[in-house]
């Protein structure tokens, strides 16, 4: 089987390409014109083969044409998987830079199994050549909003007595996957004991088990961390004598947004130790709890639990695998809280907060309220240096990953850069065969000199919020590596306030036509449209992020090609996008300035 | 004060051209802000100064009335009626509002004669244009029924289109509707000729005088707290536009007055090169949504869009007011399709896009008439952006109403009584009127159902009944089925049933229809109006005797068809009433009746503390058990023999039906089938349906809806109150002698005049037509309204129509007259001249034969069934 061509985009959003452009320089040249589908650059190419049925490369036959609407049907997603596969041995497997992943290992074939085990694409399509003949990709418009909303959720804020008295309006939510599942998490919650709410993303890599159980518990270790001594109390005394407990946590939860119920009992054992330990501590003479301390105890303990409940293990073979994947696999986190005014941001990983501020003259700007924790960031960089021996400094940082591997430098789970090497050996020995079998578990990374090499600790923000400040816009890297921060508030900026209604065409004193005042509005209703597509300011921008041609406004035709991918080819295009865009209530935020 | 009135008049004059006045936002001179003592009293305060308020004024001071004061918040015509787009149109859906609008017409047009003022009004006529078929139909039946009322109009080509004016494109065409009689008229201009007639007449008039509230006492006006003092009065007038919800809200008894504002715009562009003529014609697109008249040797062109903005919810809001702007992304819609009638004013210069507020009502009919609970209190608004075309003539028939008691027409379809409190939520008003406004300009199919404000009065069958496929129309906010849809028909969606030819639910029906002439339906009829009235001794009995025209002496247990009727013998409520106890009534009327008959009955009802009458609607569900089985399953379930015998048809029993006890049953169905009523406590409502259904099915039991039962009722020949009879119709008129008993041995409200039309004879006749050669399947089906033509001339309007499934025919029920050949007099219509006719009825210009009946067809009555007629298929379940 021969591919003929690759074209590839002029910005490649996968981290294997780490010399960007890669892609480029490595795909095989286009020997027939006829087959490409887009020629043009800065298009995204479809592999496809030209050895057979040339004839048919311009005409779609009616009943692929059928297969377009269900991207994600599998009968497709196979077919491309086939072209998929092979460009991967090709390019990946034979390459240098092997991974698309942020994290990089090999082999790479045990990777995909420990992932998501699947059959072979090659075998199962050999006698299905018939259906992959070339086709163009073209998503209608509805096809192209209901993938973009599948995941949409917004939360307002309710209001009493006609009054909205919270800081916060309201959120907007959404993300689009790239992988299979996809590894991103997201929640938002609000505290029902104290003031303030709570909204993270959360970035897994190595699978999802690790951000979906750091999605699930983390709150309620922040949420526990800032609970004055009496509440605590007041809990573990329910507890102990069987009555209803006090909740602590509101989840503001996309149906997709699911909880595990096995895991729960044992969750909760560990979150009752933590708040049993913090009764102890406190001897309930302070009552002043400092939001900053509370966010880094949380997630220290939640990453520390992570990492004990590996070791101990769990009597149910099903919960002993699901705590060794959790331990195993890593996620970032970018969490804020937002009390009153208050606004704290604590990250780990290369998620990122950014505030919009919009200046008097009604001009967007970013404020950023977060620093990556990767090789760009020459503090974490130095951090690391430091905390290893001066031996290590050559491959602790190596091509900008954590000992030539990771792309974060802060993370929870991902226990293969924390544990002593004994530790790792033993509890994959003891471990169930899935992980015994597996290695990428067993691999252990090179230079593994002086662990801990990561930690979880979060690095916290704080910002006291001003009226000018709109919104916060909490995503993944997915968005940050296709936008520039400037871009990403201008166009939530602008969708938030409704910037075509804030400037009504006003005929003045001026000569104007019917005519030309007829070109004049049909101009701005197709403007509008493409905000009016949205009800939710994450789609908005996830429609741009993905969507933008070089000029900044969002090309269908890109957009329809991007979303189309098949799920094997999605991941080297773009990662998983989360986004939460928290709007801020000036009125409510004026009111809190005034006071003081 | 009448030399100040005429400086404004004079100021304004100076200025003809208005418009530019209104851009040039013209201040008042401060000559005027002084403030002049008010009167203490008068016979009747008129509230607002636009072209609605000056002519009430100005008819009521025609009629003789002088005690008169306007007052006017601002200045005199400088409301909506100063924005009016100035289009005085004849071509209404309603008869009674064309006549109000040619009214209005034929006053405007000597108003400059009369008056001296100058009112720019141009005979220029209107061209209605027609892109659609369906479009065309409808605007055939305005033309139809605007000619037998004399207003000459035509249905035109395209062809003939194009001549009446230079730049209509007119491709996409298939017809149009030429009114030549449809003027232009500056309609400020017309407010202060009326106000300024007014004033000869005596009115006296104030400007920037806001009245706070209305005052009033034991139920009646007593006088207006304004910001310059109290005026002592009989009567208020509440004609303050779009403020008329808010003032009529701020008495202490509040008048609930539903209307909403949305803001409207329309362009007014430079003149064209060549100034278009001043006579140029009107020209309405409905399906483009936009009219387009000339002026000033260019263009005025406005529309009704299908996102309407509502403005004012809130109430009066400076802030809104100062921000009414030009909103062209708003108007884009509307400018496209002025582009496309007429492509040729692209080069036209744009001088303004102005916005300006208009009414909606709930119904997009105005509201005129007494307040039912504050008497004295008068309204005329939400005049839904014709305030021009009918103010002249709604004028007139509030000033009837006030000085005579009631109007010279019909106005049931306006009155203000239609409405209750309960149409007066905010929320409510500002959805309808979102819905109403694009309305004005949706073609206006036959049984259309509002879709926004329902689900607000259901009965507690209502989900039962809606998860066995019920489709809904609404009826003074209740939820009443129509039909229900089996579960494997599939129904065309809303905006595709819209037809005026055979419905997709023609086939429904007459499977409900036949069950209920063979087996038994059960309709769930709990929205009509149920009163109960209540003494200690005799003075139920008395008062009721008084106010209706059949004996009520009768024994306990008997149900009494009646009417009652007004002074003058016409139907103000006709309604059934069954005689629960000596001393005790339960009255049943239409549905639209709750606030009107309320009203009636506590206005004529004597002050007596022994008397209670009560509005029981709320408390009984009705279900409505038709057809030949329904003594079958109820005598079922309450083991009691239901049988004539036993069960008398009018007959009333309180009896245990299921486990529950209680439940009021009566031996009528309003159709004329046999069968009963149940009135059910709410609480039993949900059991005695389940009974009814479980114990019915072998019975071939089915739901039922309103549609079957019109069809039903219609081909029996029998009215219903507000669609067939009015405050106009006696019962001599509809054949119901038997339900007046002139010799009850006491005196009756109408009486005399019952008496007077007995010796006289009737000038009216309600008369049944069963069409001949109308094919269902393909001919235009009858609606209402359609006029009606014996021996080729024209002698009536029907008032409802239905297919009869039983006669295979369509019916239509109307009223024949008979107009004198010379000089159109109404004359004596006698049973002869009714038989001896052949009868026509126009259907959106097509005549179609009809049989003339002036009582019902006898064998729909005889329900026994042959028992050789019995076959297989009747032992199936229904």
């Amino acid at each position: 089987m021969s591919i003929s061509a690759l074209l590839s985009m002029g910005r490649c959003c996968c981290r294997c390409c780490c010399p960007r452009g890669l892609w480029m320089l490595s795909a095989p040249r286009c020997d027939d014109r006829r087959m490409c589908v887009c020629p043009g650059p800065r298009r995204i190419g479809i592999p496809v083969r030209s050895s057979s049925l040339p004839l048919f490369s311009d005409a779609m036959p009616a009943p692929t044409q059928l297969f377009f609407p269900l991207v994600r049907n599998c009968e497709l997603s196979r077919i491309y998987g086939t072209a998929c596969y092979c460009h991967h041995k090709h390019l990946c497997c034979s390459s240098p830079y092997l991974s698309q992943s942020r994290l990089r290992y090999t082999p790479h074939p045990a990777y995909a199994t420990f992932c998501r085990p699947k059959e072979s694409w090659w075998q199962y399509t050999q006698g299905r050549r018939y259906a992959s003949t070339p086709q163009k990709f073209y998503l209608t418009p509805p096809q192209v909003n209901s993938i973009l909303k599948a995941n949409e959720y917004s939360f307002k804020v309710p209001e009493f007595d006609g009054k909205n008295v919270s800081s916060i309006l309201g959120f907007d939510s959404n993300q689009l996957p790239a992988n299979a599942p996809i590894e991103d998490r997201r929640s938002a919650a609000t505290c029902l004991q104290t003031r303030g709410m709570l909204l993270g993303v959360f970035d897994g890599h190595a699978g999802c088990a690790c951000s979906q159980a750091v999605s699930e518990r983390l709150f309620y270790y922040i949420a526990v961390s800032l609970l004055p001594h009496e509440t605590l109390l007041e809990i573990e005394n329910a507890v102990e004598s069987g009555r209803a407990l006090l909740p602590i946590l509101q989840w503001h939860k996309h149906p997709n947004d699911y909880f595990s119920k096995e895991a729960s009992k044992l969750y909760f054992n560990s979150l009752r130790t933590y708040w049993q330990e913090l009764i102890d501590l406190n001897t309930g003479e302070s009552t002043d709890i400092d939001v900053k301390e509370a966010l880094i105890n949380a997630f220290k303990r939640l990453d520390n639990d992570i990492s004990l409940e590996a070791q101990v293990g769990d009597p149910n073979s099903f919960l002993n695998y699901l705590v060794l994947r959790v331990a195993f696999s890593g996620a970032t986190a970018c969490v804020a809280h937002v009390d009153g005014v208050d606004l704290h941001v604590a990250n780990t990983g290369d998620s990122r907060a950014m505030l919009g501020v919009q200046e008097e003259d009604g001009s967007w700007s970013a404020v950023t309220l977060s620093n990556d924790h990767n090789a760009q960031n020459e503090r974490e960089v130095e951090r690391l240096k430091l905390e290893h021996p001066k031996s290590e400094a050559k491959s602790v940082v190596k091509q900008d990953r954590l000992l030539g591997l990771l792309m974060p430098f802060r993370a929870f789970g991902d226990v293969k850069f924390k544990w002593s090497i004994d530790l790792q050996k033993r509890v994959i020995e003891s471990g169930p065969d899935q992980l015994n079998d597996n290695e990428y578990t067993k691999f252990i990374p090179p230079n593994y000199h002086t662990p801990p090499y990561l930690t979880a600790e979060p690095e916290v923000t704080y910002h006291r919020l001003r009226p000018q400040d709109k919104f916060l816009v909490l995503a993944t890297d997915g968005l940050w590596e296709t936008m520039h921060r400037h871009d990403v508030v201008k166009i939530v900026g602008e969708y938030l306030t409704g910037m075509h209604h804030q400037q009504p065409i006003a005929v003045g004193g001026y000569k104007v036509t019917l005519g030309q005042m007829h070109g004049l509005l049909t101009e701005r209703r197709a403007k509008m449209s493409s905000v009016f597509e949205d009800q939710n300011a994450a789609t908005h921008l996830i429609r741009h992020a993905v969507g933008n041609n070089e000029f900044g406004a969002v090309d269908h035709e890109r957009l329809s090609k991007m979303l189309s991918l098949p799920e094997e080819l999605a991941r080297m295009y773009r990662d998983d996008i989360t986004i939460i865009v928290v709007q801020f209530n000036s009125h409510v935020v004026g009111a809190y300035q005034n006071q003081e | 004060m009448f030399h100040r009135f005429l400086s404004i008049i004079r100021r304004q004059r100076t200025s003809p051209r208005w418009q530019k006045q209104c851009l040039a936002r013209s201040s008042a001179s401060a000559a005027e802000a002084h403030s002049v003592a008010l009167p203490a009293q008068a016979q009747v305060v008129i509230c607002g100064g636009g072209i609605v308020g000056t002519s009430v004024a100005y008819h009521l001071s025609r009629m003789g009335w002088k005690d008169i004061i306007l007052l006017e918040q601002g200045r005199l015509a400088a409301g909506s009626t100063r924005f009016c787009a100035g289009i005085l149109s004849t071509a209404r859906h309603l008869t009674i509002e064309q006549k109000m609008a040619d009214y209005s017409n034929k006053l405007y047009q000597q108003l400059e004669q009369e008056t001296g003022i100058q009112t720019g009004y141009v005979r220029t006529g209107s061209v209605f244009l027609a892109q659609t078929q369906d479009r065309l139909i409808s605007l055939k039946r305005i033309n139809s029924r605007l000619n037998v009322i004399g207003i000459p109009s035509e249905i035109i080509s395209p062809k003939k289109v194009a001549e009446l004016h230079p730049f209509l494109n007119m491709h996409d065409l298939v017809g149009a509707m030429h009114v030549p009689e449809d003027a232009v008229v500056s309609s400020a201009d017309v407010a202060l000729a009326l106000a300024s007639a007014a004033s000869q007449n005596g009115v006296q008039i104030y400007d920037r005088t806001s009245v706070l509230h209305v005052m009033v006492k034991k139920g009646q006006v007593t006088g207006v707290e304004t910001d310059k003092g109290q005026i002592e009065c009989q009567y208020f007038v509440n004609c303050a536009g779009q403020w008329a919800y808010e003032l009529g809200l701020s008495n202490e008894e509040p008048v609930s007055i539903p209307l909403h504002a949305c803001e409207h715009f329309y362009l007014l562009t430079r003149p064209l090169e060549t100034p278009l003529q001043n006579n140029t014609p009107t020209v309405v697109d409905p399906d483009g949504r936009i009219y387009i008249r000339n002026w000033q040797g260019g263009i005025l062109s406005g529309g009704f869009e299908k996102n309407p903005k509502p403005i004012f919810t809130e109430g009066k809001n400076q802030l809104e007011i100062q921000n009414l702007q030009e909103d062209w992304d708003h108007f884009e819609p509307l400018l496209s399709s002025l582009l496309r009638r007429m492509p040729e004013l692209e080069t036209l210069e744009i001088m303004k896009l102005v916005n300006c507020p208009e009414t909606f009502t709930p119904d997009m009919r105005c509201i005129m008439g007494e307040s039912p609970v504050v008497s004295g209190y008068f309204v005329l608004a939400g005049m839904n952006s014709a305030g021009l075309s009918f103010g002249g003539g709604a004028g007139k028939y509030l000033a009837e109403w006030i000085v005579h008691g009631y109007p010279s027409e019909n106005v049931w379809e306006l009155d203000l009584k239609r409405f209750g409190a309960l149409q007066s939520s905010r929320t409510f008003l500002r959805h309808r009127v979102m819905e109403v406004m694009p309305l004005i300009y949706d073609l206006k199919v036959p049984r259309w159902d509002f879709q926004t404000g329902r689900q607000l009065r259901t009965s507690p069958l209502y989900d039962r009944l809606d998860a066995q496929g019920a489709r809904w129309m609404e009826k003074h906010g209740f939820e009443r089925p129509k039909y229900f849809v089996p579960p494997d028909k599939d129904l065309l969606a809303l905006e595709q049933s819209k037809t005026f030819y055979k419905p997709d639910w023609f086939d429904i029906v007459e499977s409900e229809v036949k069950c209920c002439k063979e087996a038994v339906c059960v309709i769930d009829m709990s929205s009509f109006t149920k009163f109960e009235i209540t003494s200690t001794g005799d003075q139920a009995l008395e008062v009721l005797q008084f106010l209706f025209s059949n004996d009520l002496d009768v024994p306990v247990g008997h149900i009494v068809h009646t009417g009652m009727l007004n002074e003058a013998g016409g139907y103000e409520n006709d309604c059934s009433i069954a005689r629960l106890s000596k001393r005790s009534f339960f009255m049943i009327s239409p549905t639209d009746q709750q606030v009107h008959c309320w009203a009636w009955l506590k206005k004529h009802m004597p002050e007596d503390s022994n008397l209670v009458l009560e509005d029981v609607t709320w408390k009984y569900t009705a279900l409505n058990l038709i057809g030949p089985r329904a003594v079958d399953v109820l005598s079922e379930l309450s083991y009691a023999p239901m049988t004539a015998d036993h069960f008398p048809t009018l007959f009333c029993k309180e009896m245990s039906v299921g486990y529950a006890n209680g439940i009021r049953v009566m031996s009528m169905t309003h159709t004329g089938e046999p069968g009963f009523m149940l009135y059910i406590p709410i609480e039993y409502a949900l059991h005695v349906y389940n009974e009814v259904m479980n114990v019915g099915q072998k019975y071939g039991i089915r739901n039922a809806g309103y549609y079957a039962l019109r069809s039903l009722r219609i081909e029996k020949f029998f009215a219903f109150w507000g669609q067939d009879l009015n405050m106009l119709t006696t019962p001599l008129e509809c054949g119901r002698e038997s339900r007046v008993k002139l010799e009850k041995g006491m005196d009756f409200m109408g009486r005399d005049a019952l008496l007077q039309q007995k010796q006289n004879g009737v000038y009216k006749r309600f008369t049944m037509f069963i069409l001949e050669d109308h094919d269902t399947d393909l001919d235009l089906w009858p609606w209402w309204g359609e006029p009606i033509y014996r021996n080729g001339r024209y002698v009536g309007q029907t008032t409802s129509s239905a297919y009869s499934y039983t006669l295979e025919r369509h019916v239509c029920l109307g009223f024949v007259h008979n107009f004198s050949e010379d000089t159109g007099e109404e004359q004596v219509v006698t049973v002869d001249f009714v038989n001896r006719g052949e009868y026509e009825i126009d259907i959106a210009g097509y005549r179609f034969q009809a049989k003339a009946k002036l009582y019902p067809v006898a064998s729909l009555f005889t329900h026994k069934r042959r028992k050789d007629d019995v076959e297989l298929s009747d032992l199936h379940g229904k």
